[in-house]
């Protein structure tokens, strides 16, 4: 509705369609077409399953896959599986913490040198950070338990230099699982942190060092800040999903590095203890929502999507 | 002084770019034994994880390679093909009707697209197997349910790649063509659909290689079913069949010669509108 000083308003329909505001009716009606199928296999096969999968956590715990569940609402499944497997989840947190930080570490530096430092060769770069998601996951896992052998070359080396004791290792360490975990999730903390740096103006940087800041506080002041949402994305899309793995801690590790991927997985697929499964696979969840909702707002960034 | 100064500034410069390719290359290790041990005879020792000789027998003779494997690369390539089409296809619409589209629910439906690409793997197998499992469906796990699980996963990724894409284009470039009276369905197919495609296709590759990799879930919710990935955890407890590296190292050199030539071709496209 339009008016001028002097003319009495008067109400007529707008002639000229306003393009920023919503289209007409038809094809609001398209977009929810357009979506549905997706939302319908999302609904069903990601929403309604955790559902189940809570529902499996409350079941009576002496049931089993053959003679079937029934729904008590046991909830001291839960108790008794944190507290017999509650080293095994704190140990799964402290191994995806360790590697989260060290990918932010690396990533940076290579979607660093990408975003500022790369001149021609950035689209090579990226298409390199994506190239090794093109050979199995298992079998590059399997390459570090060659690498990392007791009588490689690795460990030789290390013995040489005497950064190892003789009789000292690698493989079935935590070091072994961390170091395999970081190298299996790095990509996923290059790639939004390459999408962050890569939006910011180069003119800020460039001012920041016309006012005498040095390079290291110019990074610190200007460009850290400004990558934050590619940081929180990258620590996310890294945290948590190092959190629930198991094929790491099972090929690079020991007995004693077991991850709470691990009992979730011998415990549904050998051990047959769907209750007990159900209520550690909800336990983790729900930590790590609790710790995603902490580290968002202390990271204070709101747009993930 | 400007001379140690320009020292340094070369310094900084390079010093950066350099440990950011040490970074690169520390990825790319694990696949240089991977191409190494295709090439290994394991025949002569039960020790798999060491090179022993080499040889180009595991890439000549098909009829060495292990008991199964075969079999399983054809079922993941299977599923790979039709956890991608469907995918693709679901996957485009919905990135099309976010990006293109404002309707109620639209930001809800963001966040609920995100959640399967930040949800621990682990969670997500074992909810779709509680699910398989209490209604009725445990007996059945097999090509089916590992199907249905893939295109779950694969779908988060191609809305997300087509979104990237598709928010990235000019939509202008459609009202122009409109303007010179194409139609609605002409402007879509002549302007915006091959504007889109390396999107699509980006995020086809990406779903085919998702799905082929997948471990995780597929071996809750796969039954009797062994695809590859299956097929190398198995042998992992025995040791593993140097021909399991060559499959690896072909998938390697496919898929990163399709980017490849993808990569050229746009650029050449690119030059060619310059000129």
């Amino acid at each position: 509705m339009t008016s001028t000083a002097g003319v009495a308003p008067v109400p007529v329909a707008d002639p000229v369609p306003d393009l920023t505001e919503d289209p007409p009716r038809g094809r609001r009606l398209t977009g929810y077409w357009l979506i549905l199928p997706a939302a319908i296999w999302l609904g069903l096969f990601f929403v309604v399953p955790f559902y189940s999968l809570i529902s499996t956590s409350l079941y009576d715990p002496n049931g089993s896959v053959l003679t079937g569940y029934e729904m008590t609402w046991h909830v001291a499944n839960f108790v008794d599986a944190i507290g017999q497997y509650k080293s095994q989840l704190l140990r799964s947190l402290w191994y995806a913490g360790v590697a989260t930080a060290l990918c932010l570490v690396l990533g940076y530096v290579l979607a660093y040198a990408i975003a500022f430092k790369a001149g021609r060769w950035k689209n090579l770069m990226l298409i390199l950070v994506i190239a090794p998601f093109f050979t199995s996951f298992l079998l590059r896992t399997l390459s570090w338990k060659l690498i990392l052998a007791d009588d490689g070359f690795v460990v030789n080396a290390l013995q040489a230099v005497h950064v190892l004791g003789p009789d000292a290792r690698l493989l079935a360490t935590p070091f072994a699982v961390i170091a395999g975990l970081t190298y299996n999730f790095l990509p996923f903390m290059v790639l939004p942190l390459y999408a962050s740096l890569e939006k910011i103006d180069g003119r800020l940087i460039e001012a920041s060092s016309d006012l005498y800041a040095s390079p290291l506080r110019g990074f610190f002041k200007v460009t850290f800040p400004l990558s934050m949402p590619g940081v929180v994305a990258g620590t996310l899309l890294t945290f948590i999903p190092a959190a629930g793995d198991y094929i790491n801690a099972q090929l690079l590790g020991s007995p004693n590095e077991r991850m709470v991927g691990n009992v979730i997985q011998s415990l549904f697929t050998t051990q047959g203890d769907y209750a007990a499964a159900g209520a550690l696979s909800v336990s983790l969840m729900v930590i790590i929502v609790a710790a995603v909702l902490v580290y968002v707002r202390t990271a204070g960034t709101e747009d993930l999507v | 002084m400007t001379g140690l100064r320009g020292v340094r500034r070369w310094l900084g410069d390079h010093l950066i770019l350099g440990l950011g390719i040490l970074v690169l290359v520390y990825t790319f290790v694990p696949i240089a034994v991977v191409v190494l041990m295709s090439f290994n005879d394991s025949s002569r020792s039960r020790n798999v994880y060491r090179f022993q000789e080499f040889t180009l027998d595991n890439w000549l003779h098909p009829g060495s390679w292990a008991n199964g494997m075969w079999d399983s690369v054809v079922l993941s390539i299977s599923i790979a093909f039709w956890a991608t089409l469907v995918a693709t296809l679901l996957g485009t619409l919905a990135a099309f009707a976010l990006v293109r589209h404002r309707f109620a629910g639209r930001s809800s439906a963001n966040l609920i697209i995100f959640l399967p690409m930040a949800s621990p793997e682990i969670v997500m197998g074992s909810s779709l197997l509680a699910l398989f499992v209490s209604s009725g469906f445990g007996g059945q796990l097999g090509f089916w349910t590992i199907l249905i699980a893939h295109i779950m996963f694969c779908l988060s990724f191609v809305i997300v790649t087509v979104k990237a894409r598709l928010g990235g284009l000019d939509d202008n470039l459609e009202q122009a063509a409109m303007d010179l009276y194409a139609t609605e369905w002409q402007a879509f197919w002549r302007v915006t659909f091959p504007l889109v495609l390396p999107g699509i296709v980006a995020a086809a590759l990406l779903s085919f290689s998702l799905s082929f990799d997948d471990f995780i879930i597929t071996n809750l919710n796969s039954g009797q079913s062994v695809t590859f990935p299956m097929f190398v955890w198995g042998s992992a407890q025995r040791g593993v069949p140097m021909e399991v590296n060559v499959i690896g190292t072909a998938m390697f050199l496919i898929a990163v010669t399709i980017v490849v030539s993808a990569d050229v071709a746009r650029r050449r496209q690119a030059k060619a509108l310059a000129a």
